[in-house]
């Protein structure tokens, strides 16, 4: 169950009209770091993990669906008022002859989202490490798209998401620990 | 405090096609460091921690691209 807050966890303003950007960003929304791969995964994995973790893939796995609502927000602004031949220019030909100004669960490069980007072992430890990788790609995805852009105004959103996937690395790796601690347990040597 | 950029200088041969970047860096981030969180550790005010994006001081590494101007708000958190 959910509550929805109609509102952006962080205001998102976009101050250029570069379709090309929206381009990179829907790496984001549809790749295999973006924020619906995160989402997907994390929740995805909650009933196979000890109970002591599975709040917090609850939390994080809802707070990434706020992510890409970011993103989709950004993407929609950058592509909007765009013409056809803005769209062209961007690289955004195909996506406007198949979807026009809709937005698609697809990586950089126009390929479709695919669940064989997120993995269930069933193993804590690997689900938990996966997650920790993941939180790292994404990082690092938000630091390339920060590197092509020259928007201060997008940056900061994407500063924003880039701190948010260390806070989450950080309790990711606090839960490894937990599920890795012998604490509270008799050791008789 | 342990940095949030590693460097790295990569072979570069004399027959390379481009310019050559001679050093190349990364990003760690200040987590990485950390293991599980000590408590009582310094705090954003809510509104500061908002625009950051954490609550923890440590825990905040602003990551700014070469074609955008640093700009003074986002640098004096601390």
């Amino acid at each position: 169950m959910w509550i929805y807050e109609k509102k952006l966890q962080y205001p998102v303003r976009v101050s250029t009209c570069n379709p090309m950007l929206a381009k990179f960003l829907v790496e984001q929304y549809g790749g295999a770091d973006g924020e619906l791969s995160a989402a997907l995964r994390y929740l995805n994995q909650r009933y196979t993990i000890p109970d002591k973790v599975i709040g917090l893939l609850t939390d994080i796995g809802t707070e990434e669906f706020a992510h890409l609502e970011m993103i989709a927000t950004m993407v929609y602004k950058l592509t909007k008022d765009a013409t056809p031949e803005q769209l062209i220019a961007a690289g955004l030909g195909p996506h406007y002859a198949n979807n026009d100004k809709a937005l698609m669960y697809t990586n950089a490069e126009g390929v479709p989202w695919t669940a064989s980007y997120i993995q269930a072992k069933g193993d804590p430890i690997a689900d938990i490490y996966e997650d920790i990788a993941a939180e790292e790609k994404a990082r690092a995805t938000y630091q390339w798209i920060i590197n092509m852009s020259d928007d201060p105004d997008l940056n900061d959103g994407l500063r924003f998401l880039r701190e948010r996937e260390i806070v989450h690395s950080q309790r990711f790796r606090e839960a490894a620990q937990i599920l890795i601690d012998e604490r509270g347990k008799k050791k008789i040597f | 405090m342990p940095t949030p950029h590693k460097v790295y200088y990569p072979f570069i041969s004399p027959f390379d096609p481009c310019k050559p970047i001679v050093a190349k860096t990364y990003s760690t981030p200040p987590h990485l460091y950390m293991q599980m969180q000590p408590p009582n550790l310094a705090q954003f005010t809510p509104h500061e921690a908002l625009r950051a994006g954490t609550l923890w001081k440590v825990l905040y590494d602003p990551y700014f691209g070469p074609y955008e101007k640093l700009r003074k708000e986002d640098s004096s958190h601390d």
